[in-house]
């Protein structure tokens, strides 16, 4: 007797098939990308009365109140300005005592090289009233602050832009200088808000 | 005779489509492979506030979720709440959420959770606070905050 062959499968649906499952996963889906500001929390501190003292001329003491109202170094302020306030608060201004104190960092990377550095950090204090749209708003202008700084570093040491620095060890050297000095004071309930 | 010859020869030969189920395929595998199924059905509302400084989150796999904000369903109360997985869940239940999100990783990857705070812009910080200090007595401390991503100028 002839061997019989299988009869061939008419793969001709195949294709209509393959489109059916495409189209449910097209649709399913989620192309978005979490983006968002990144922070480090300070690690619990095991003694709360224990705090560590930092001169008043070196702190940048930014309250914001449960009206969503900034108060800028004892000043009341405006989010259009705080930026430049604080750009102008970190800089370098030597002799000056309305300024934070200045100390030289060495920076073995760049030959040794002694730089000038800002002792300033930037006390951010905000009331439980606050509303969360208010206070990523100012961290906002705060990270804009310090990406802008970091920028201006690397434009003066490497020649391009903070973030089209592609050596890892160049980013380094840049974070080094300009450190992201934000403190976030323990909670307090003053505005009555919860 | 010669009205046969004509026809058959102005009839373009059909294109062959038997490779056409390995493109579809192909594109198949790719969306499969790209996509991530929503694991949590989130229950309060989101609309998150918007900046410019913002960073994108890498390695999804080690990002753990914790949503606040008004109930979508307006029986549940106007205050706003914490959602942990798929419930509400009190102030108290952070740190359990936290150490049950460090069991569910490997030992080696344990410390580079970042835990994502999606947030309604119109909370009020109280809650975000507290939720904050109850993460940094768990020491997770590596946070970011959700946002939307405009540029500098469009914000207001």
């Amino acid at each position: 007797m002839a061997k019989r062959t299988a009869p061939e499968i008419n793969a001709g649906s195949m294709a209509d098939i393959a489109f059916l499952l495409l189209i449910f996963f097209l649709v399913t889906t989620t192309m978005d990308i979490d983006t968002g500001i990144t922070r480090k929390l300070p690690p619990p501190i095991d003694n709360p009365d224990e705090n560590i003292d930092v001169k008043d001329r070196n702190v940048l003491k930014i309250l914001v109140n449960s009206h969503d109202m900034l108060l800028v170094d004892g000043k009341p302020g405006s989010i259009s300005t705080l930026k430049d306030k604080v750009i102008d608060f970190m800089g370098i201004h030597p002799n000056n005592d309305k300024y934070p104190e200045i100390k030289e960092v060495e920076v073995e990377e760049l030959g040794g090289k002694i730089i000038l550095a800002s002792k300033g950090v930037v006390s951010l204090k905000n009331d439980r009233g606050t509303s969360y749209d208010m206070y990523i708003r100012v961290q906002n202008e705060l990270a804009r602050a310090f990406n802008e700084m970091k920028d201006d570093a690397s434009v003066q040491y490497y020649g391009v832009k903070y973030t089209q620095l592609v050596d890892e060890a160049k980013s380094k050297v840049i974070n080094k200088l300009v450190p992201v000095r934000v403190s976030e004071a323990e909670p307090e309930n003053i505005g009555g808000g919860n | 005779m010669s009205r046969f010859k004509s026809k058959k020869g102005k009839d373009s030969p059909a294109i062959n489509t038997s490779s056409l189920p390995d493109i579809i395929f192909m594109l198949l595998f790719f969306f499969m492979v790209t996509t991530v199924m929503r694991e949590v059905t989130v229950m309060v509302k989101q609309n998150m506030p918007s900046a410019s400084e913002v960073q994108k989150l890498e390695r999804k796999s080690l990002v753990s979720f914790i949503y606040i904000g008004t109930p979508k369903e307006s029986k549940l109360g106007t205050n706003a709440r914490i959602q942990l997985n798929d419930v509400f869940a009190n102030i108290e239940d952070v740190p359990l959420f936290v150490a049950r999100e460090r069991e569910a990783r490997d030992e080696a990857d344990r410390k580079l959770i970042t835990t994502s705070l999606k947030v309604d812009g119109e909370t009020k910080m109280g809650v975000v606070t507290d939720v904050k200090q109850e993460l940094r007595k768990s020491n997770a401390l590596k946070i970011n905050y959700s946002t939307k991503k405009v540029k500098a100028g469009d914000l207001k």
